[in-house]
């Protein structure tokens, strides 16, 4: 669950406090989170009859769990001195305009859509993204590990590689260390601990942090923060799918089962099954 | 003219991870008969690189011996990987933690997209992978001429026998190799003994109904009883009961045991896609409108501090 973490809001703190870093000497200027608009993970998504997609008509939209969280761990580094801005990004159709006011309203400084009408992959929304880094040059670039949509898990990767610079994937924990962070990834064996150079990519993991809730007052102030929009094909980055898309089905239903009344009937069952010997 | 695939080897601890013979079944479907080369990147990683020429549908297997893949560091690892590729028509790697962060990279420096989670093989460049938290199947084609970079849904395909004796060979690759990134530790989870979750057989799993770490204890001598691993729910990892490469589910590990029971588990879609290939499921959950009881082929209503000491007397 989200929590309100209440308080005075980083913004009244004026750029020059927030600019300072505790502790280290130095702070980065600018980190970059990049947020995908996502059928809201409360819905039960249900397959179009004619199996071209999913239906998403009058379905709730949100951001991307995991980039939200990417947002949270932003603007707590800013927060905490160390970093001067925050600017949150998306790629997608102009109703993404609401995702990146929810960004705003959240504590980014300001947004950047880049619009586009239909679904790219996630190779070409690294090539757009490359395309803002190399306009905006943060010093991080922080994104969910996977958008709960098409749970594809590439992007920051590819953006990685395009930049040709680190990438710290499914990360539960980021410190920020002057030019260096370090980062403990969620890996099947358990924790990894890895160390990069700035400026990095860095994707989410869910226990990273708790997102806040959106204040209503922040609300209204987000509706004054600059967004910037762009169109894709003017930023000359190939958009072409490499993949093709030839439909989708709802999955094979696992049949209900039966009910037992105790340990006995189970136990019953369990052995009957070939399972406990 | 026979596909050639290219299989990126998972190993740790001088092992080769069981994900390597899934991900050769997979091959084997895309290309029967043809056999695939593996490719393992390590360091002093002779004994890996021989476990590997052991699994049947190898050709050959490959091996990058060099200090700088002591550690499995994405950045480090794609850009060999991708030198090699481009004699490939197919790179497979495994879509386990290791294989999601280092395939993407290693497709974005070929330029070309990746199909994540490949699940089942319709033709050669017909695949269909999960979407939605399984809650669609998209059926995906790769067009002639394009490669094919793939990670492979390990919990779909079963792993290939070992017994065979493909030939091994050191390769050499002219990347230059980045030192931007370094690796510095792993901590692992609180396995132990316990067999694998990914590889176990029967898997015993809680929830947030099993309430504390110190109760999570009732589950692990049950499973010690009965030989199987434990896993847990995403709301038993946040609060801490046991370790984060525990947790089932659209985030955490896909897994297909022969029996999986799971305890105080209410059955929350993200947890559901971690078990759909499992082969019976037991749900005991003291909510009769629990939704795991809606797929569990064995439910049984009741209270789990009761039911687990019971089962482990009749066990016993
Ligand atoms: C983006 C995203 C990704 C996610 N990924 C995952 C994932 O990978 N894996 C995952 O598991 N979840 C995931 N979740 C979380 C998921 O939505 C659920 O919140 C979570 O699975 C709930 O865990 P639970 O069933 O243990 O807890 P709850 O839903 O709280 O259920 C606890 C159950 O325990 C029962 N219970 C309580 N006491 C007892 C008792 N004494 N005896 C018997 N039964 C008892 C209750 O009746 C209840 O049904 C994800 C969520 C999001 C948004």
């Amino acid at each position: 669950m989200a929590v309100d973490v209440g308080g005075l809001s980083p913004y009244d703190w004026g750029p020059t406090i927030r600019a300072a870093c505790f502790g280290c000497g130095k702070s980065m200027k600018k980190i970059m989170v990049c947020l995908k608009r996502v059928v809201d993970y409360n819905v039960r998504v249900r397959v179009k009859a004619d199996g071209t997609g999913v239906v998403t008509d009058g379905v709730k939209m949100s951001i991307n769990p995991f980039d939200e969280i990417a947002l949270e761990e932003a603007l707590r580094i800013r927060e905490r001195g160390g970093a001067a801005e925050v600017v949150v990004v998306t790629i997608g159709p102009a109703d993404c305009q609401q995702q990146l006011r929810t960004g705003l309203a959240m504590g980014a400084d300001r947004a950047i859509l880049v619009e586009h009408g239909t679904e790219l992959e996630p190779l070409a929304v690294a090539g757009l993204l490359l395309k803002l880094v190399e306009k905006e040059h943060p010093d991080l670039v922080i994104v969910g590990k996977q958008a709960i949509d098409d749970d594809c898990n590439q992007t920051g990767q590819m953006l990685a590689a395009l930049w040709d610079r680190p990438q710290a994937t499914f990360a539960s924990k980021l410190e920020v260390d002057g030019d260096r962070i370090r980062v403990t990834r969620e890996v099947d064996a358990g924790l990894e601990v890895i160390e990069a150079d700035l400026p990095a990519v860095v994707t989410t993991d869910l226990r990273l942090n708790e997102p806040r809730y959106v204040k209503l007052p922040d609300i209204m102030k987000a509706k004054k923060k600059p967004l910037e929009i762009l169109a894709a094909g003017s930023l000359g980055a190939a958009l072409e799918p490499s993949l093709r898309t030839t439909g989708y089905a709802p999955p094979p239903e696992r049949q209900k089962g039966a009910m037992v009344a105790d340990v006995d009937a189970l136990v019953g069952a369990l052995r009957d099954k070939g399972f406990l010997g | 003219m026979t596909a050639k695939i290219l299989i990126i080897a998972e190993h740790a601890g001088g092992r080769l991870n069981q994900s390597t013979a899934r991900c050769l079944a997979c091959a084997s479907q895309i290309s029967p008969g043809a056999g695939a080369d593996v490719l393992v990147a390590g360091s002093q990683c002779g004994a890996v690189a021989a476990e590997a020429a052991a699994l049947a549908g190898v050709a050959e297997v490959l091996v990058i011996d060099r200090a700088e893949n002591s550690a499995p560091v994405a950045a480090v690892l794609a850009p060999q990987i991708a030198a090699l590729a481009t004699a490939y028509d197919y790179v497979l790697g495994p879509s386990t933690t290791f294989g999601k962060d280092l395939m993407p990279r290693v497709a974005a420096l070929l330029r070309v997209g990746q199909v994540s989670d490949l699940m089942s093989v319709e033709g050669p460049r017909r695949f269909t992978r999960p979407v939605y938290a399984g809650n669609a199947i998209q059926s995906v084609e790769v067009p002639e001429g394009t490669r094919v970079i793939a990670t492979v849904r390990t919990a779909s395909f079963r792993p290939v026998a070992a017994g065979a004796a493909a030939p091994i060979r050191g390769v050499q690759v002219g990347a230059a190799l980045p030192t931007h990134t370094r690796f510095i530790e792993l901590r692992s989870g609180g396995g132990g003994e316990r067999p694998d979750l990914q590889t176990a057989r029967l898997v015993i799993s809680g929830g947030r109904g099993v309430g504390s770490e110190a109760n999570f204890r009732i589950l692990y001598q049950l499973a010690g009883k009965m030989g199987a691993a434990v896993g847990a729910s995403r709301a038993a990892v946040d609060a801490g009961f046991v370790p984060n490469d525990m947790q089932v589910g659209q985030t955490g590990k896909i897994i297909a045991p022969e029996l999986y029971m799971a305890f105080g588990i209410s059955g929350a879609i993200q947890h559901l896609t971690g078990i759909k290939d499992a082969g019976l499921i037991v749900a005991v959950n003291k909510d009769p409108e629990a939704p795991i009881f809606q797929i569990a082929d064995i439910g049984l209503v009741g209270d789990l501090f009761q039911v687990i000491p019971e089962l482990e007397k009749r066990i016993g």
